[in-house]
């Protein structure tokens, strides 16, 4: 038996000091920090491994040995100064062996100056949006899995894509080589930004900023999901990073500046219906209906969209609602005006509502009474 | 029986029957009773919920819960087994056992003990009844961060003035212990020659006194905060969401050490006397404890590496966090040293114990390794932690349960227990525990979060296998529900009053099962002394 539970701990080690198979170790590292973090983690099983094997052994031995049932006679000593002291000392000093150099990882792990460049990760009930703060745009980052593939409450549901779960629909993208700085903060609950890959994990507190850093040494795409409890979607909010070359990172740089710079509506036109409700089911779709659900049917602590009383009632407090959140529902001020109208148009027109529809200009109004 | 019913015919004052014996008692074995049967009950009702979340994860996609519904599961399984299953039981046992060890008639405090026992059934129906109030129980995991926690519906104020009755209970429980402790050893009996359950109650005791107002705090202005307008933990009003995280880990962390000292204790009595020695190192067993809950007041930050705590303070907690080790340490090698060179036979509550030293261990490596503070970057909030806690809390504080209770039946009921069905408990448990908790350390290390209620594809087979070991492990709780009814019941027999060769605590003394009143005349200072000398606790 005692073979045996050694073996099993020399195999994990074995796989540790490799990082083969991610699917039950560390997923391969590939910043210094992540590696420096895995030869910390070997060299204390290492250490961990040998105080077993000695514990253990001595006390199979004596539970093989020293039993009544093999006329084994017990000896009653129950002291022993020199030992009890020498059993103190020398695991405080193992210890010091260990702290050593842990100590120097986590000044390395802090050290978040002389930054190449800055991004903003703000944790959103359930997703994560990301600022280049440098470079002057930001955009969101969803969860890409469709519904389908997720929800099999009756049935085996969809076949799932092998990114399942750690997919989204727009990637950070970050430069080889380069160190990166992290600020985490949150609009609503506390989240957690961690990429195993990067050694990296960051909570995202609302109200404040932390920051962390990493350098990628290796192209590649890497997958982390938020790590503190935030709720209904806490597992559905995956971060994906696109490690890339200079060059690419350039071009898609000057892409992203471009069609962030288009994308910006013009808050002055006026939407005809049939735009602003198409805008409307687009945002509604991509914000709400994870818990209002597509068909506006509602789900647990969400109430059903249609019919229901707000969505046909006063504009006013429909638009209050969807700023300040209720309940369990957070704020969504942090949309833009017109995806706002569009969103809430959308709820008041659609499975039958039949209520009036709301302007960028009203939601803009709304605001500034709110401040 | 007939001792029983003789003791209760030439008792002075008349025992309640039927309910009235319950609602009213006094009498500290009728409350450790009491209890005991709540903390079973709760064991199963939280047990029952960790299926339900394993269930869930047995294979990725949602199957049968909405996902705050999963929240709110594990919300529920965590309040129910730490503060419904296993601090009740320790209590129970405490109450059972401690003036039978010490030579008491009663705890100190008999009516108070009353009203420490009943305050915790109204407050696990608040915690039950608040999955049927509109948006459901509080889903913000057990620990109830805010803002997360600030968030929530009705449930959340439910378990909020749940916990207030709980940290009651605790802290009337704790002073009963302290005063009886303190107060009521037999003659002969100093501070530093009673039983080491006795010493570890007795430091538990004040551990929860000391903690036990901070955790009623802490959600004490949780509800101001949801409620009545402050801010303590809201940003917007310039509160601050982290100042809980400090204040809550401030309790949490000695809280860990309430569920594992009495455990210490308790296997520091079973090992001796199945070994047939004397206790190894037992005024560093006294040390160790001590220092151990002094250490755990100044380590709570370690739950908090991810939240951005300057390199100082990590550093700090860092240090002292790995410090517990080495009093940890001298306890498990005290307890192989009783078993060196011993006469050791393997009845149940031994294998429980031998059980809660190795799996103790075990989750003493885990700890280790999430106290490095950079490792714990890429284990904090993972499986690896739902691993390492379950190791140290089942494999520990349960199986430590366990041990008492197959070790203690014969006395409370006055009949032997079948053994072959004890042991058939104890592999079954061992096994299937190993086959759910171990696989969670590599999910962890491989990255999966916890709390989620679906998880990516790579997690499947562990999770599977996790899942499959769970469920034969809530099997075999019912197997000892089925064990303890047949002893209830007559078991294999009468129990003799020293069933156990090696027992020579005072409990040991009294026939079984335990008379209504025991020691209502102190035992002489011969047999204490006695049992001293036999417990290697006094020269000859």
């Amino acid at each position: 038996m005692l073979w045996r539970l050694s073996g099993v701990m020399a195999l994990l080690l074995i796989a540790n000091a490799k990082a083969s198979g991610e699917f039950w170790t560390f997923q391969p590292p590939v910043t210094g920090i992540a590696q420096q973090i895995e030869s910390l983690h070997s060299w204390l099983m290492l250490l961990i491994l040998l105080i077993f094997v000695l514990v253990f052994g001595f006390m199979f031995y004596a539970i093989l040995r020293h039993r009544k049932s093999l006329g084994h006679v017990a000896k009653p000593f129950h002291e022993n100064t020199l030992v009890e002291i020498l059993w103190t000392l020398i695991p405080a000093l193992i210890l010091l062996g260990m702290a050593w150099p842990a100590a120097s990882v986590i000044l390395a792990q802090k050290n978040t100056h002389d930054a190449d460049f800055t991004i903003k990760a703000t944790g959103h009930q359930w997703y994560w949006a990301y600022d280049y703060l440098d470079h002057g745009f930001g955009f969101k980052s969803k969860l890409a899995t469709p519904r389908g593939q997720i929800e099999n409450y009756q049935s085996q549901g969809e076949a799932k894509n092998p990114q399942y779960l750690l997919e989204v629909d727009q990637p950070l993208v970050v430069p080889v080589g380069k160190k990166i700085r992290i600020l985490t903060t949150s609009n609503d609950v506390i989240h957690s930004w961690g990429v195993p890959a990067f050694g990296v994990k960051q909570d995202a507190i609302p109200g404040f900023i932390r920051d962390t850093w990493f350098k990628a040494d290796k192209i590649g795409t890497y997958r982390g999901q938020c790590v503190e409890l935030c709720g209904k979607d806490h597992g559905f909010m995956p971060i994906v990073v696109n490690v890339v070359s200079q060059a690419d990172f350039d071009r898609w740089l000057a892409q992203q500046q471009a069609r962030a710079k288009a994308a910006r509506d013009d808050p002055n036109k006026v939407w005809t219906r049939d735009e602003l409700l198409q805008r409307g089911k687009q945002a509604y779709e991509a914000n709400c209906a994870a818990c209002h659900k597509a068909d506006g049917a509602g789900s647990g602590a969400f109430p059903a969209l249609a019919g229901s009383k707000i969505a046909n009632g006063a504009k006013a407090e429909h638009i209050r609602i969807v700023l300040n959140g209720k309940n369990a529902m957070p704020s969504w001020g942090t949309l833009s005006d017109v995806e706002l109208a569009a969103a809430i148009s959308y709820e008041r027109t659609a499975w039958g509502n039949q209520a009036d529809l709301v302007m960028p200009a009203e939601i803009r109004a709304a605001r500034a009474k709110g401040k | 029986m007939t001792t029983a019913t003789e003791h209760l015919n030439h008792g002075h004052d008349a025992m309640d029957h039927g309910w009235r014996r319950w609602l009213y008692a006094t009498n500290h074995k009728d409350i450790g009773t009491l209890y005991l049967f709540f903390a079973l009950a709760m064991f199963f009702v939280g047990g029952f919920m960790a299926l339900c979340i394993r269930a869930e994860l047995f294979q990725p996609g949602l199957q049968y819960w909405q996902p705050e519904f999963f929240n709110q599961l594990t919300t529920l399984h965590g309040i129910i087994m730490v503060f419904g299953a296993i601090m009740p039981a320790f209590t129970g046992l405490a109450n059972w056992m401690l003036p039978l060890m010490l030579g008491a008639p009663d705890m100190a405090f008999a009516r108070m003990n009353n009203w420490s026992f009943w305050l915790l059934p109204p407050a696990a129906a608040l915690l039950l009844i608040s999955l049927l109030v509109p948006g459901g129980a509080a889903g913000g995991g057990w620990t109830l961060y805010p803002p997360l926690s600030i968030q929530s519906g009705m449930g959340m104020d439910l378990a909020i003035f749940s916990i207030h009755l709980l940290g009651l209970s605790s802290i009337m429980g704790s002073i009963n212990i302290i005063t009886t402790v303190l107060n009521m050893r037999a003659p002969g009996m100093p501070l530093l020659k009673m039983p080491l359950f006795a010493w570890t109650s007795l430091v538990t005791a004040y551990l929860l006194i000391a903690v036990a107002p901070v955790l009623a705090g802490a959600v004490t202005m949780l509800l101001t905060d949801r409620h009545f307008g402050t801010h303590f933990f809201k940003a917007a009003g310039g509160g601050d969401p982290v100042l809980f995280q400090h204040i809550f880990w401030f309790f949490g962390h000695p809280e860990v050490y309430i569920m594992a000292l009495p455990a210490f204790g308790i296997v520091s009595q079973i090992i001796p006397v199945f070994a047939r020695k004397p206790l190894f190192g037992y005024v560093s067993m006294v040390y160790a404890t001590c220092s151990i809950a002094i250490l755990s007041f100044m380590v709570w930050g370690h739950h908090m590496f991810a939240v951005g705590m300057p390199a100082t303070a990590q550093l700090f907690f860092m240090f002292l966090t790995m410090l517990i080790a080495v009093p940890t340490g001298v306890k498990v090698f005290n307890w192989i040293a009783t078993m060196w060179q011993s006469s050791m036979t393997f009845e149940t509550p031994m294998l429980f114990a031998i059980g809660f030293v190795c799996l103790f261990t075990v989750g003493g490596f885990s700890g280790l390794i999430l106290s490095i503070a950079p490792v714990d970057t890429q284990m904090q909030d993972t499986y690896y932690v739902v691993a390492h806690f379950h190791y140290v809390l089942v494999a520990g504080a349960l199986f430590s349960l366990f041990a008492a209770a197959y070790y203690w039946l014969p006395k409370w009921t006055g009949f032997m227990y079948h053994e072959g069905r004890g042991k058939f408990h104890f592999w079954w448990s061992m096994l299937w525990f190993n086959v759910t908790f171990f696989p969670m350390h590599f999910l962890g290390l491989a990255g999966m979060p916890r709390r989620i209620p679906d998880y990516a594809l790579q997690f499947t087979d562990f999770n599977a296998i996790a899942s499959v070991g769970a469920i034969c492990f809530g099997l075999g709780q019912v197997f000892f529900l089925f064990n303890v009814i047949h002893t209830i019941r007559g078991g294999v027999g009468p129990a003799p009053s020293r069933p156990w060769e090696g027992g020579n605590t005072l409990e040991w003394e009294v026939p079984s099962p335990a008379p209504h009143h025991t020691w209502e005349t102190p035992p002489d200072l011969a047999t204490v002394q006695r049992g001293l000398r036999a417990q290697g606790l006094e020269n000859d």
